[in-house]
């Protein structure tokens, strides 16, 4: 028997499309970043210490993603591709976390067109800026939408309640410990309450670094700021 | 195997870098075409192994024939945290593998989240030499020497290779370039167990004097213009060049020895 055949609006399409692809990045943990006074700082809520949801692109440029590992993993990879081609033709210099997150933003908005199933990821691109001048934080979406922030950006499935909590309480610009402190309370108030050092990563694009400003944090460092 | 999704074709998510160039954008491969006599040349690079880990140095000059093309050029390279390499013979070339070299180290550290073992990383340069074969033969001849800290082992290493990228481990010290066979000979002579920095600082320096005295397209310290061999240690902490102020006192050292030594026996 043939398959009857069944009209949907593309708004329809559009929207369910949409819904499938929250739903994956609900179910994710959130991630938050906060510009601190040396650099940016990212947290995670993860209880793996080898598989990360943030990490290093380019020499001031790092990557965070929530939803499919599998998914923001690709992401990853093409990021990292993309920034050593580009440095190896050209120079270090000429690699920016605005081409990269453009070429996220068509990536993602190419899938959730065209792929058999959006991919249900946000992600977050970061490159931090010089002494006195700013750093970026893009933020594109699983439909390709790019969104510029500042000081702080919280991505994944608890995004709004995070932002909300940051909102009165994020004063630019906190030291490294006080901006942990502050990024941990963060995501205490959304999950876990007693949310311990061990089970966050913690990374920074810290610009007092040499070539490569990527580092990450020990639990150590984390429980000293909680102190 | 380009019109593939670039996130999907697994190909391309592989952590070499220099294989995903071969698929995907072979025009940025260093290959090089025929050579001739008038291209330019250096060199003598030497690494010997000290208490800490390895110091490499290489001399500043590069010859056209018989011309000299420049005198302060560079021919050792940190490649990353806990490695280098040094080149010699045709700078274009050899310096387009150092950078490819640089990069597919960095890609493989950020895409798996640890660095290639030593030998990985010279086997992997070996490949890259390999790949310049066609153009050696033309004349284009690139010999690295790689040395690093084997962090896992806890000890330094040296690898030399050939021209078809075969990679050898040397046990304590190697030199190679046109004054190569010069300063080993020198490092044949004074190499010993339980070197320490200074005394293996003097060493580089001793070989690269002998090389320069020997041959025409290495020099040696040269003071009138202030420019000193390159010479960088590495060690369980990492990469770093011996900054220009303390190869000069070390330069000035063996310089005045041999002033010293010719005017005991009247020559000067």
């Amino acid at each position: 028997m043939p398959t009857p055949f069944m009209y949907a609006s593309p708004e329809q399409v559009m929207r369910d499309r949409a819904d499938y692809a929250r739903k994956g990045i609900a179910r994710g943990r959130a991630i938050v970043a906060l510009e601190y006074t040396d650099g940016i700082l990212f947290l995670a809520e993860n209880p793996s210490s080898t598989l990360h949801k943030v990490s290093e692109i380019y020499d001031r440029i790092a990557f965070a993603g929530v939803g499919k590992y599998d998914e923001y993993e690709r992401l990853r990879i093409l990021g990292i591709r993309q920034a050593d081609l580009k440095g190896y033709a050209y120079a270090r210099e000429d690699v920016t976390a605005r081409a990269l997150a453009n070429l996220y933003s068509q990536v993602l908005g190419e899938m959730f067109t065209n792929a058999f199933k959006p991919f249900e990821v946000e992600i977050l691109v970061a490159e931090v800026g010089n002494a006195g001048e700013e750093s970026q934080l893009y933020r594109v979406m699983f439909d390709g939408v790019m969104t510029d922030e500042e000081g702080f950006v919280a991505l994944g499935g608890q995004e709004e309640g995070l932002a909300s909590f940051l909102e009165g309480r994020y004063e630019a610009t906190p030291d490294l410990n006080a901006a942990v402190k502050l990024g941990i309370e963060a995501l205490r108030s959304v999950g876990n309450a007693v949310l311990p050092p061990e089970q966050v990563e913690a990374a920074v694009l810290d610009r007092t670094m040499t070539r490569r400003k990527f580092r990450r944090l020990a639990t150590a460092q984390l429980s000293a700021a909680l102190a | 195997m380009t019109d593939r999704n670039p996130l999907t074709d697994p190909a391309r998510l592989r952590s070499s870098f220099t294989d995903f160039l071969r698929a995907d954008r072979p025009d940025l491969l260093p290959t090089m075409g025929a050579g001739t006599d008038e291209d330019v040349h250096a060199t003598t690079i030497l690494a010997l192994r000290y208490t800490d880990g390895v110091l490499m140095a290489g001399d500043r000059r590069a010859t056209a024939g018989m011309s000299i093309a420049m005198s302060d050029i560079e021919k050792v390279f940190p490649t990353d945290s806990h490695s280098a390499v040094a080149i010699s013979g045709t700078p274009g070339p050899a310096i387009e593998i150092v950078r490819l070299f640089q990069t597919e180290l960095e890609y493989y550290e950020k895409v798996e989240g640890e660095t290639l073992s030593l030998a990985g990383k010279a086997n992997h340069l070996g490949r890259l030499i390999r790949g310049n074969f066609p153009a050696a033969l033309q004349g284009l001849i690139v010999v690295p020497l790689f040395g690093g800290y084997d962090l896992r082992a806890g000890v330094g290493r040296i690898y030399s290779y050939d021209v078809t990228g075969g990679a050898y481990v040397e046990a304590d010290y190697y030199a190679t370039g046109s004054g190569g066979v010069h300063a080993k000979n020198t490092l044949k002579r004074l190499w010993d167990d339980g070197l320490d920095r200074a005394a293996a600082m003097r060493m580089a320096i001793e070989s690269l004097t002998d090389a320069a005295e020997e041959d025409a397209a290495t020099a040696g310290p040269d003071i009138v213009h202030g420019v000193y061999p390159t010479v960088f240690s590495i060690t369980a902490e990492g990469v770093h060049e011996v900054p220009d102020a303390e190869v000069e006192t070390v330069s000035r050292a063996v310089l005045d020895d041999r002033t010293a030594r010719a005017a005991r026996r009247g020559t000067v």
